[in-house]
């Protein structure tokens, strides 16, 4: 199992623990669960296209993940996933 | 459209903020959804919901609703660009409820440039497709923003299939079967930024903004980029009505509810120094259908006041005497007697994006 953190400004939005244990093999995937579990929540993260939206970071286990267009980035099992906003202007 | 005149939804970059009018005295409330941009709220005058358009610079566009107005807001399924499109929203720029004998119907004007319906009370969306087609196949381009957008939306009171859009870069499109199709209106109008030789084309222009008087539907009003334009026939033709250096440049247009003759704008210098004319803060007024403008200055800061306001943020109550608008600095006025006397309702609101009487 993989665990998502959630930046705090998600939280005026969505009544959303500290941390929450989803099984997924791709950020796509994770997000697909995270939105079944709290309906509408994808829509905040990504677009109706499924892209990352433009000022949303997503950190797997460290890193950034580099596919922001169709969010296939593996996640591997026991990672973390922080899900932020990205800092534009300050 | 107005539908009060001690009411006014001021939506800022940093909440819902509400003028109200009690014993004669206007005051403002806290800021409601706070700390969210709000793009544009009015208020549905058909079973007085009020709606918010949000635009959260890190979670997308959103659309709120307070149905029973009473302060509480809840998201209501946002409208989405179909896939076949490969688009996404980027700005729910207008709302407008649809026609009264429509009372599930509410239209939203976007950027880049589609159009969307619902006809369940905002429970589903669709993208208007031809309206669409029209974007795509002439390639509409932006204007103020980055895509297209539809700024203005109007539903003629006489028939629910008969509508204009404004957009920004494109013009006004008018459909008389509901938006199963759209022709180009902009017959008379000008676009001084492309080349001499592309004058007479039927789409390209610039609309600020346009506005219908209630009193005479075929009466329409609108504030472009190239000047102030009138027109008497539902937009078959447009006569310029500028009258330079003062009325010809600006954002907001407002007609008045009786008087199809009457209307306002707030001058800006020009396209090239988007500021106020000379540091003054004014209303100019037409009661001759725009052939003469009058300057209205009283109560407005006449010396080194250099903010405006924006598309939206110039309005009118059902009485034709209530007026206001508000800036990008966060300044807002209130005139009780046409806009001939203004009163600050605040120097210190955060910048405010639309402006609409509830």
């Amino acid at each position: 199992m993989a665990t998502v953190r959630f930046t705090p400004h998600l939280r005026r939005f969505f009544d959303l623990p500290d941390t929450w244990a989803v099984e997924a093999g791709t950020v796509a995937q994770v997000v697909e669960r995270l939105d079944e579990r709290w309906p509408g929540l994808g829509f905040y993260i990504t677009d109706e296209r499924g892209a990352l939206r433009q000022h949303v970071a997503v950190w797997v286990a460290g890193s950034q993940v580099k596919d922001r267009i169709t969010l296939q980035d593996a996640v591997p099992a026991d990672s973390t996933i922080d899900i932020l906003q990205s800092l534009t202007g300050g | 459209m107005a539908t009060t005149n001690d009411r006014i939804l001021l939506g800022t970059r940093k909440g819902l903020i509400e003028a109200r009018k009690t014993n004669g005295a206007w005051s403002l409330s806290a800021p409601g959804l706070p700390g969210q941009p709000i793009a544009y709220a009015a208020r549905d005058a058909r079973n007085g919901a009020l709606w918010a358009s949000i635009d959260h610079g890190h979670w997308g566009v959103k659309l709120s609703r307070s149905k029973a107005d009473n302060g509480e807001f809840e998201e209501v399924t946002a409208p989405q660009y179909p896939e076949a499109t490969e688009t996404a929203a980027k700005y729910y720029w207008v709302l407008t409820p649809g026609h009264a004998d429509e009372p599930d119907t509410f239209w939203v004007g976007t950027e880049p440039g589609g159009l969307f319906v619902t006809r369940d009370d905002g429970a589903s969306w669709e993208l208007n497709g031809p309206l669409w087609t029209l974007c795509k196949e002439h390639a509409w381009s932006g204007g103020g923003r980055d895509g297209a957008g539809i700024h203005s939306l109007i539903v003629d009171p006489r028939d629910p299939q008969h509508m204009y859009v404004a957009v920004s870069c494109a013009g006004v499109c008018e459909t008389k079967d509901g938006g199963a199709s759209w022709a180009y209106v902009n017959k008379g109008m000008r676009m001084d930024y492309w080349p001499p030789e592309e004058q007479d084309r039927e789409y390209g222009y610039d609309p600020h903004f346009v506005a219908m008087a209630p009193s005479n539907p075929d009466v329409l009003w609108q504030a472009n980029h190239c000047g102030v334009y009138r027109s008497k026939d539902g937009a078959a033709t447009w006569d310029e009505i500028s009258e330079k250096p003062h009325a010809y440049f600006g954002f907001p247009i407002a007609a008045h509810p009786t008087r199809p003759e009457t209307a306002w704008i707030i001058p800006m210098h020009s396209d090239q120094n988007r500021t106020t004319l000379d540091g003054r803060l004014f209303a100019l007024r037409t009661d001759d259908g725009g052939t003469s403008w009058r300057e209205q200055t009283g109560g407005l800061p006449q010396t080194a006041a250099w903010d405006f306001p924006y598309r939206h943020a110039l309005d009118v109550g059902t009485d034709g005497e209530t007026l206001a608008f508000a800036t990008t600095s966060g300044n807002a006025y209130v005139s009780e007697d046409g806009g001939e006397h203004w009163q600050v309702l605040s120097n210190n609101l955060p910048l405010v994006y639309s402006l609409r009487f509830a």
